[in-house]
């Protein structure tokens, strides 16, 4: 049995982090002197660069600095910038969790912020020793899944495996996450038939139509020669390479970046802004789409990879699938499956469906991935402007975790 | 190069895979009329799908993909258990299918409502 720590809005967590939280890139310094002496003691920097204000970026820090994998938050602030920080504050506070405010330019500079910030910190640890832990069923877990550094393999192996692991944690009850639409184009019709409403299916046509006309602006080609030279026909084809990720149960709903899902299934995460391409591309690399998939709840995150990223994440620990067995044994401490001895005959994929599941279990009940292990706390949050999504996006049912007011935390 | 292979999946599961099959053949859904092969194949070679042996005509690169039953001209063809796009000639099993007898049958409908200003070079 799973055993999560405890959130007053019901949800569980299978991490207890400290967050450390810059609110302008001018504190990111302060903030890094702040956690490195704890790095190892899972205390983790996320942030936001920007100066300006951007309601998404709010949102998001809103939605991480409250994920059930954090236990505590700290932000660090300039003084000047102009984020939130008192919305944010209360919000983390309302959540139940301790939650400190340092400022930089009212506390006195680098140095005082840092021995503050780390006194906090010290204290803040002992106290996370008391989180109540509940156990936690399938459907309290929530995946989220991506691809990075594909190559030709990932299509064949790490994908459709991990799709079989999709399946059967949404037979279990858990909800699952899959997004890149740039990377579904082709794949819609085969969506919209998925769909358990045809309301749900016009809101997919609806994203991805949107994405077609964004990744167009940007100048992305989605079909290139060197596709066809490693044997695939068609943008279809190609698309199913990345899409073979999601499995085959039917799709549940359509999320936004911090939209929780309301029950378990499977969900689509679109990630492309909405209106105008105006902040450029609609996520500059994997860690930004980790970033969202977290937002959205995610405990854990499936990552396939071809070529071998090396990546994880602040917040919640990256399960690594290596779909190339050459790729494995070259990055072999990176790694947490290989998916890749499929092509060598030594597994099926049902065999490495069932491999990645048994992670998912191990690595909700506390055992450390690769990436976790060496440290790795990717963070990028970036500019971006979206409208909520539509009546249609979501199913209509009662929320499987009952909101419960903040102070029932411990039983 | 002996054309005799193993019947049974290598790691004898049940799997997508078919008894019968050459373990060089990577089934991805039992629904599908093609699979892609797990290592390189070359013209001349017998392969085994589902039982019957085949002579391939040619050259099959890994991740390349083989039709595994007999396609007719206009048929969809399915990979992952959805279609990729279809057959533009009948296509024999353990003949090699890419883009010179399949199409794409993709039709990007986010053109349709496309303002005529999006895209334009900035």
């Amino acid at each position: 049995m799973m055993r999560g720590y405890v959130r007053a809005d019901g949800r569980k967590g299978i991490r207890n982090t400290i967050v450390v939280a810059y609110l302008v890139e001018c504190a990111h310094h302060v903030a890094r002197e702040i956690a490195l002496p704890f790095r190892h003691k899972g205390v983790h920097v996320i942030g936001f660069a920007g100066c300006y204000p951007n309601g998404y970026a709010d949102a998001m820090m809103r939605k991480l600095c409250t994920h059930p994998n954090v236990g505590a938050v700290l932000l660090v602030s300039l003084g000047c910038e102009s984020f939130n920080r008192a919305g944010l504050m209360q919000h983390v506070e309302a959540s139940g969790r301790p939650a400190h405010l340092a400022v930089i330019q009212d506390i006195g500079g680098t140095k005082k912020t840092i021995a503050e910030g780390q006194s906090w910190i010290q204290w803040t640890l002992d106290e996370l020793r008391q989180t109540p832990m509940a156990d936690m069923a399938m459907s309290e877990l929530v995946v989220g899944t991506i691809c990075g550094g594909s190559d030709a393999t990932s299509g064949l192996t790490a994908n459709p495996a991990m799709g079989r692991a999709f399946d059967r944690l949404i037979t279990e009850g858990a909800a699952c996450i899959f997004e890149e639409l740039g990377e579904l184009i082709g794949c819609e019709a085969h969506m919209e038939e998925r769909a358990v409403a045809p309301e749900l299916a016009a809101e997919i046509r609806h994203s991805m139509d949107k994405a077609g006309r964004y990744y167009q602006a940007m100048g992305h080609a989605s079909f290139a020669p060197g596709n066809a030279e490693g044997g695939l026909s068609t943008i279809e084809e190609k698309s199913m390479g990345a899409y073979a990720k999601s499995g085959a149960a039917p799709i549940t709903g359509l999320l936004k970046p911090g939209d929780v899902p309301p029950t378990g299934g499977l969900y689509l995460m679109d990630m492309v802004p909405d209106g105008d391409p105006l902040y450029g591309f609609p996520n500059i690399n994997d860690n930004a789409e980790i970033g969202e998939l977290i937002a959205c709840g995610s405990h854990v995150i499936l990552f396939s990879t071809g070529r071998g990223s090396v990546v994880g994440s602040a917040i919640s620990p990256v399960i690594k699938v290596c779909a190339n067995a050459d790729t494995y044994r070259r990055l072999a401490d990176d790694m947490d499956v290989d998916a890749g001895r499929i092509l060598e005959g030594r597994g099926t994929l049902d065999e490495v469906g069932a491999e990645i599941h048994s992670w998912i279990l191990r690595v909700a009940e506390g055992e450390q991935t690769a990436s976790e292990s060496l440290g790795h706390q990717e963070f990028v949050l970036q500019y971006k402007t979206f409208e909520p999504i539509g009546p249609g996006c979501l199913p209509l049912v009662h929320r499987r975790v009952p909101v419960a007011p903040a102070a029932t935390s411990s039983p | 190069m002996m054309p005799t292979q193993s019947t049974a999946a290598p790691s004898g599961g049940p799997d997508a895979q078919r008894a019968g099959d050459d373990p060089r053949i990577l089934r991805l859904s039992p629904r599908d009329n093609v699979a892609p092969l797990k290592t390189r194949a070359r013209r001349g070679e017998a392969m085994l799908i589902a039982g019957q042996p085949f002579v391939l005509r040619e050259d099959v690169a890994v991740g390349h993909k083989i039709a595994v039953v007999p396609i007719a001209a206009g048929t969809r063809i399915l990979k992952y258990g959805a279609p990729i796009g279809s057959a533009t000639a009948d296509i024999e099993p353990g003949q090699r299918v890419h883009t010179h007898n399949m199409k794409s049958d993709y039709i990007p409908t986010y053109t349709h409502d496309r303002p005529s200003n999006v895209g334009a070079a900035r």
